[in-house]
């Protein structure tokens, strides 16, 4: 997923502003957008619209990096050969992800190695739900169903986003998270049918990720000038709120056909809309999550970092064989 | 029978095709924990998702074993009760799969050693009299040629890369080469299997196997076996170091502290 703009407002007014720098070219883009022209890399664009994208497609990038460490907790433990074989499998689809998402990225422009070295400093963000921890081995089954469901949700509509890269790169992504999304149901429709224990293990596991999972879609964008720039020039289609409802509304019945409880005690089939009404979120929660990183930031960002600390001699060596070999080649 | 005395452990294997098969279970089950501890934790995006491909490969090739060996001998309810409940002297992987993820240089090496030791190991298998085993070992081959290159390319890189690199291979071979005596001792188990057709006898291959490696450490910057007095060996009996004792502690948490429950 991982679309959400946690941009500051400073922030946001200071790249609205690139706007006015180059006006003609916002123009001739804006008709090419509304024409329905797919964006490719060597096209014109706006320094805005470039800047959006490398954002929002390298945020979701970290995210899928960062987003297998909750899940890759589990891997030495998981209960069965079975599980523990789809959950790498899983884990595997997630890093490729990313790395077909940064090299998206790389097309505007920025390198992956920027890039990471922005997620390593705290520069960048990723999304917040992977800063929930996974003490359970129902939190597999539940970030399946609900983490990749939202996912899906946010990330169907930006199969049809102007930039053809990440368009392309989502239709790809999509039909992987789609099976994530199944397998993590099926792990949570066995504990729900299983012993007491593990149907309480379901439960304490849907309480604990369903608020941050509504999250995921970010805070009520209202009439911000940026989500309307956004839907503009077709890299957002729809608002959060609509995409959470979505979520919502396709989950509760899911939910339900599992005896599980959705902990949201105002949660309401509402006729009228033909939806369901829902409780506040707790958007202090959010944004503290977002400032301190929550439970499990600090974790993800150290283990990020030894990781790149343990490639930096694996690199070197890498580069100084290549280099042997070719002064080898060049003699030869 | 309790669910405890049911669902934890299993029985001693008796017949001498599943005592040698579990060997091979054990080797790709415990290698494939130890490179499934590296997932998000990789030096490189890239050679995160490699040594997941591998992980997989080798607990796919244990699955396949485990299941093979339930249909030759009752030991266990299904195969994870075989392959995660078992008490540590129960399992006979070799020692070497159980070395810790020290650094790249040291999963690499271990990887290659291991890797083409498998490769002569399942090769011995393809004219087994056991048709299904005889499978088994030519699917799994197609993946230990893809985990042979892969290791290989990484230890010539990391032997003749920088004077950090290969002083990370050289501490890496200073404690992985003493084990590689055990992977190809002719042992009774192995003995026994060679006279009834199940396998033919890989060990013999021992001084070719020798002489490559040799060749590849004296390409990878000049890089040599130490001398090692002696072969450190017992995995195969079941006589373990320090390390497998955590890798099961992980690996067995669930099927032990939820006897018999469906996953």
């Amino acid at each position: 997923m991982y679309s959400t703009d946690l941009r500051t407002d400073k922030e946001k007014k200071s790249a609205d502003q690139q706007i006015l720098d180059d006006a003609e070219l916002w123009n001739t883009f804006q008709a090419r957008i509304d024409n329905g022209d797919t964006i490719e890399a060597k096209d014109a664009m706006p320094k805005k619209y470039r800047q959006t994208l490398i954002r929002q497609i390298s945020q979701h990038a970290h995210s899928e990096i960062i987003g297998q460490l909750p899940e890759g907790n589990w891997v030495t433990r998981a209960p069965t050969l079975k599980r523990k074989l789809i959950l790498l499998a899983k884990i595997q689809d997630e890093a490729g992800h990313g790395l077909y998402l940064y090299s998206a990225a790389e097309t505007l422009g920025r390198s992956r190695d920027d890039m990471v070295a922005d997620l390593l400093s705290g520069k960048a963000k990723y999304s917040t739900i992977f800063n929930y921890p996974t003490p359970s081995w129902a939190d597999i089954g539940t970030i399946g169903w609900l983490v990749d469901g939202a996912a899906i949700v946010n990330q169907i509509p930006l199969c049809r986003c102007s930039y053809g890269p990440y368009a392309r790169a989502m239709v790809r992504v999509c039909k992987e998270e789609s099976f994530h999304q199944r397998q993590g149901y099926e792990i949570v429709t066995v504990l729900a049918r299983g012993s007491a224990e593990q149907k309480a293990m379901a439960q304490d596991s849907l309480n604990r990720f369903w608020w941050p999972s509504l999250m995921m879609f970010g805070p009520s964008d209202g009439a911000s000038t940026h989500s309307s720039q956004n839907m503009k020039w077709k890299i957002k289609r729809h608002s959060n709120d609509e995409l959470r409802q979505r979520f919502i509304d396709a989950t509760v019945p899911q939910a339900e056909f599992l005896g599980l409880t959705i902990p949201d005690p105002d949660l309401k089939w509402n006729e009228e809309r033909s939806s369901y009404d829902h409780g506040d979120i707790d958007w202090d929660e959010f944004w503290a999550v977002i400032k301190d990183g929550g439970i499990c930031g600090k974790d993800r960002i150290r283990a990020r970092r030894a990781a790149a600390k343990d490639g930096i001699w694996v690199r070197a060596a890498a580069e100084a064989y290549a280099a042997k070999q070719s002064a080898k080649e060049r003699v030869a | 029978m309790s669910v405890a005395e049911k669902y934890i452990g299993a029985k001693q294997p008796s017949k001498p095709e599943t005592i040698y098969m579990l060997r091979l279970a054990d080797n790709a089950l415990i290698l494939g924990q130890r490179l499934s501890e590296m997932c998000g934790h990789g030096p490189e995006m890239e050679l995160d998702m490699a040594m997941t491909n591998m992980s997989l490969d080798l607990i796919g090739q244990a699955k396949l074993l485990f299941e093979h060996i339930l249909t030759l001998e009752d030991l266990a309810p299904n195969i994870d009760v075989l392959a995660m409940t078992r008490p540590l002297e129960q399992y006979t992987n070799c020692l070497l799969v159980a070395q810790p993820n020290v650094d790249f240089a040291h999963i690499m090496l271990r990887q290659y050693l291991f890797s083409t030791m498998q490769k002569l190991q399942y090769e011995a298998l393809l004219e087994s009299n056991d048709i299904t085993l005889a499978a088994i070992a030519e699917k799994s081959l197609k993946e230990i040629a893809y985990h042979i290159r892969f290791a290989k390319s990484w230890v010539l890189r990391l032997g003749d890369g920088t004077e950090e690199s290969r002083s990370r291979m050289v501490d890496a071979l200073d404690c992985l080469w003493r084990f590689t005596g055990e992977m190809f001792a002719q042992d009774a188990g192995l003995m026994a299997m060679v006279k009834t057709g199940l396998t033919a006898n890989f060990t013999l291959t021992y001084k070719n196997w020798r002489l490559e490696i040799t060749h590849i450490l004296s390409e990878a910057g000049d890089l040599s076996p130490p001398d090692t007095a002696r072969m450190i060996m017992g995995g195969h009996q079941g006589r373990h170091d320090e390390n497998l004792g955590h890798i099961l502690t992980d690996m067995q948490f669930m099927q032990l502290s939820y006897p018999g429950l469906k996953w």
